[in-house]
């Protein structure tokens, strides 16, 4: 009946759990057991702690635990026992009721080195059995690395016990790798433990497996060795799966930067070099939106990106309207001049935010639900890369879907394709220019909003992804939003593939001198627009 | 046939700028050196290597007016040669300092033996002769423009998929120089120099000398310039800058003329690197990095865009002013002026100060003659794209 109370266990923190849920006083065999600490005899203790590790009392950890720090007081006298917290409050082992003092009349029950294996050995066997599923996890991941034999009898009593599917899977991986050691284990246990490793198929099993010595009998050997390159091949693969990931969520980060080049760019044809600094003042909006929720609405946090989204389009959109209006439109027609002149405003922008937020990183936080990381096979993908990439997707649908079908979508289009034709149809030109530039601008803001969340909030944020960007945009073809898709993943995903190949310097370059060979092949990008321009 | 080209170069501008460049390249140096300290004539020793350093930028500037005020091709990574240029000579300055290095090694310079480096890479072998790395200063700006351009040009990139282009080969270089396998010195380049030639670098003779070489450079660098446009080759490149197609269509084969002139515009950016280096000290791989090169070009901007004087003197007021304010409490505001001056060159002073002032105080005749520049300078990108202001 006492271990009807251990499902309604949650925590390790032992005191708080002993004050919270004291147990019913009487006296039972558990009781008992305990009461023989305070006999001060070696193998008194030595049953005691059998009796307690085996009861599957929620008070046996803190008690042996206890034991094992010098923290378990016994009262030779009154017969009680008590633990004394690490925090200095103490209970009644055997009750689990809190106390006010220990009597001066207790003292530390006492240890020999038998009985400190025997205290190391229990404690072992009752994490593995510990109430708390993560607790089991990584104990039965500790034995699998260690393999020891003496863990064996308390992995198998585990085992036994075991419900979760999850742990069981982990206990029976830690029996393997034990068998696999054990020098009188027969040949068929072996040959289990070989087909248990092989199923969990990653770097540790292929470890162990190659850590077998070569003194197997031959029908584990050759089983052994056909698992190690079955594993082998099967890491092989992953590798490549995690290689492709990479390159996804790095080709998502260079279209977030790329995206909003693409309608600067390739829809208007102005070079925006302070592009990334919009990128750069979407980051500081999303660092402003954290700082004020930090000090006044705490509880807010994890909305911040959410409420820094529209802000960062808007404080991004704005300077981009305010900059075509006041430079770029004098500039019409004048690539080249635009390029310096934009390249004037970014240095302008960027001392500006180094005057203001100083020129050291900012801090902006993850919020919860994009901390963290889940395995996926053999692979480990953390949660703020995938939702970036499900981001740029969105994101990237949502312009599309806006070019597409609203009406200012219609007029960039149309004066993008003929600029007079349009003019003649009675769309205001100038206005649609300083709305495409504000919409590309804002987007560069929002994906800063995105990048706040993998890079360092500095003022040279920018910089770094301005060179990359317009790879992508020039690669992609200019004009054409596919074009960057296509050109940002696979940018990304050749990257990443040559990375581990060449280095990540050597492989940047790598890509930087194809790009550069692969526009003279195609001067217009790999989806260029058809026209019939002479030269454009 | 050598007066002939020079009369044709030399009109009454050229000759004014030969001379003031000639009498700077005389006097400074004479003033350092027979001059006593202190006196109110004398130039610091500090202000000559300032001084020619801004010479060296002057060149470079030169070269960029080149190809972007003459034939259109605006390069973003000309920064690239200047450095590879500085490089080479870089290379022989440390192998002149020979054994006495940190480490003392006769036949490595200091970074191989710090990094457990055995023998000298091949590509080190010759630069302990002067007429080598002098040789490998012209060559292999050259060589590189020469390979960049044949590709780019014949398959006819222009306009600012060219600039882009040419900003990606200088962030390749330095994400290269960067690594220390490259065998450069990595991050912190090349540095630490003794000899030039025998002489010591630090030295207050050397560098007046090298002071009046950097001079010289910009003289010859000046006159190879105004032999080129003005000779029919630059009305060739001219009329390309002004309308590409139309050039081709005539029957010229622009990217050859493009090809020539791109090439030598780098080798004259590898000859600035190269004076520039030892009067500096160092070279490292920051010399590659996009922004310089974009800076080069608003220095040409500045003073004036197809005007040859104008970019040098371009190049001597910007980087006068970036020493003025960068040196004193206005530091933290240099970004902005920086950034002010490109966006103000571009949209207010589209002719740069010389261009601006010929037009305002030049003779009846040549104000005509520039009008008509200036018109097809504005066309210059017009006419490959619709013009959307009109």
């Amino acid at each position: 009946m006492l271990a009807n109370v251990i499902p309604r266990l949650r925590a390790l923190a032992f005191s708080a759990i002993l004050i919270a849920f004291a147990l019913p006083a009487f006296a039972g065999p558990f009781e008992d057991a305990v009461g023989k600490f305070a006999n001060d005899d070696f193998s008194d203790t030595e049953d005691a702690i059998g009796l307690i590790a085996n009861s599957g009392n929620p008070l046996a950890y803190p008690i042996i635990s206890a034991l094992q720090d010098g923290r378990l007081m016994a009262d030779s006298d009154s017969k009680k026992v008590y633990v004394t917290g690490t925090d200095g409050k103490s209970i009644d082992a055997a009750t689990g009721a809190a106390v006010a003092s220990v009597p001066d009349s207790a003292s530390a029950v006492r240890l020999n080195n038998r009985l400190r294996r025997t205290v190391e050995a229990a404690l072992g066997g009752l994490t593995l059995q510990s109430p708390d599923l993560s607790t089991r996890l990584a104990a039965a991941q500790s034995v699998f690395k260690s393999h020891e034999e003496g863990a064996l009898p308390a992995v198998e009593a585990a085992l036994d016990k075991e419900t979760n599917k999850t742990a069981r899977q982990a206990l029976s991986e830690a029996r393997a790798a034990i068998l696999l050691f054990k020098s009188d284990a027969t040949d068929t246990e072996k040959l289990d433990a070989i087909a248990t490793l092989k199923a969990r198929g990653d770097q540790e099993a292929l470890a162990l497996l190659t850590g077998l010595g070569s003194d197997q009998p031959p029908a584990v050997a050759s089983v052994a060795a056909s698992a190690i390159s079955s594993i082998q091949s099967t890491l092989a693969v992953w590798s490549m799966v995690q290689n492709a990931w990479y390159g996804l969520s790095l080709g998502s980060v260079l279209l977030l930067a790329a995206i909003g080049l693409a309608i600067t760019f390739g829809v208007m044809g102005v070079i925006n070099m302070a592009h990334g600094e919009m990128v750069m003042l979407g980051a500081y909006t999303t660092f402003v939106v954290q700082e004020a929720i930090r000090t006044r609405y705490p509880g807010l946090f994890d909305y911040s990106l959410l409420i820094a989204v529209p802000l960062a389009f808007l404080v991004a959109g704005a300077v981009g309207v305010l900059i075509e209006r006041t430079i770029i439109r004098f500039l019409y027609g004048r690539a080249l001049e635009t390029l310096l002149a934009t390249w004037g405003l970014s240095l302008v922008l960027q001392q500006a935010v180094r005057t203001i937020f100083g020129p050291t990183n900012r801090e902006v936080g993850n919020p919860s639900w994009m901390s963290g990381a889940f395995d996926l096979g053999q692979m480990t993908i953390t949660y703020n890369r995938l939702w970036i990439l499900c981001f740029t997707l969105a994101l990237f649908a949502i312009l599309l879907a806006m070019l597409r079908f609203t009406a200012l979508g219609l007029q960039m289009r149309a004066v993008t394709q003929n600029r007079r034709m349009a003019a003649s149809m009675g769309i205001a030109t100038s206005r649609v220019d300083a709305l495409t530039f504000g919409l590309g601008s804002g987007i560069a803001g929002i994906a800063g909003v995105a990048l706040s969340q993998i890079d360092n909030v500095s003022p040279n944020l920018g910089q770094s992804y301005i060179i990359d960007s317009f790879m992508v945009v020039v690669f992609g073809g200019v004009g054409n939003l596919w074009g960057t898709l296509v050109g940002a993943f696979t940018l990304g995903i050749a990257n990443k593939f040559l990375e581990p190949v060449a280095g990540a310097v050597l492989g940047k370059i790598a890509i930087l001198v194809l790009i550069i060979l692969f526009i003279q092949k195609r001067p217009r990008g790999l989806f260029a627009l058809k026209g019939r321009a002479v030269e454009a | 046939m050598t007066p002939h080209v020079l009369t044709r170069s030399l009109d009454r501008g050229a000759t004014i700028f030969v001379l003031v460049v000639a009498a700077c390249g005389v006097l400074i140096p004479l003033s350092n050196l027979l001059l006593p300290a202190g006196s109110l004539f004398q130039v610091p020793t500090y202000l000559v290597a300032l001084w020619g350093k801004y010479v060296c930028y002057a060149i470079l500037a030169l070269s960029i007016d080149l190809i972007w005020g003459y034939c259109g091709i605006l390069s973003l990574g000309h920064g690239a040669f200047f450095a590879l240029g500085g490089y080479a000579m870089g290379m022989y300055l440390m192998r002149q300092i020979g054994a006495r290095g940190v480490y003392g090694n006769p036949n490595l310079p200091d970074f191989m033996v710090f990094l457990n480096w055995q023998k000298l890479p091949w590509y080190w072998s010759g630069f302990d002769m002067f007429w080598f790395a002098a040789l490998m200063v012209i060559v292999v700006p050259g060589l590189l423009a020469f390979c960049f351009g044949w590709f780019a040009f014949r398959s006819r990139v222009t306009g600012v998929y060219l600039s882009i282009i040419t900003q990606a080969m200088t962030y390749a270089l330095l994400l290269g120089f960067f690594r220390n396998d490259f065998g450069f010195g990595g991050n912190n380049g090349l540095t630490d120099f003794k000899d030039i030639l025998g002489f010591n670098v630090q030295a207050d003779g050397t560098r007046a000398a090298l002071f009046a070489l950097s001079c010289l450079g910009l003289i010859i660098a000046f006159l190879i310039c105004r032999a080129v446009v003005t000779s029919k080759l630059g009305k060739v490149l001219i009329a390309i800058r002004d309308a590409e197609s139309r050039t081709r269509f005539i029957g010229y084969r622009v990217e050859s003329y493009k090809l020539f002139v791109f090439t030598l515009s780098a080798c004259m950016a590898g000859v600035a690197g190269a004076l520039y280096v030892p009067q500096v000290g160092i070279i490292n791989p920051s010399e590659f990095a996009p922004g310089n090169s974009i800076e080069a070009v608003i220095w040409v901007a500045v003073g004036g865009r197809g005007t040859l004087a104008g970019a040098a003197l371009g190049a001597i007021v910007v980087n006068y002013a970036k020493t003025f304010f960068t040196s004193g409490p206005l530091a933290p505001y240099w970004l902005f002026m920086l950034g002010a001056l490109f966006i103000l060159v571009t949209l207010l002073l589209p002719k740069g100060i010389v261009g601006t002032f010929s037009a305002w105080w030049g003779p009846f005749k040549e104000r005509r003659l520039l009008a008509a520049d200036a018109a097809s300078a504005a066309r210059e990108d017009g006419v490959s794209e619709p013009n959307p202001a009109e």
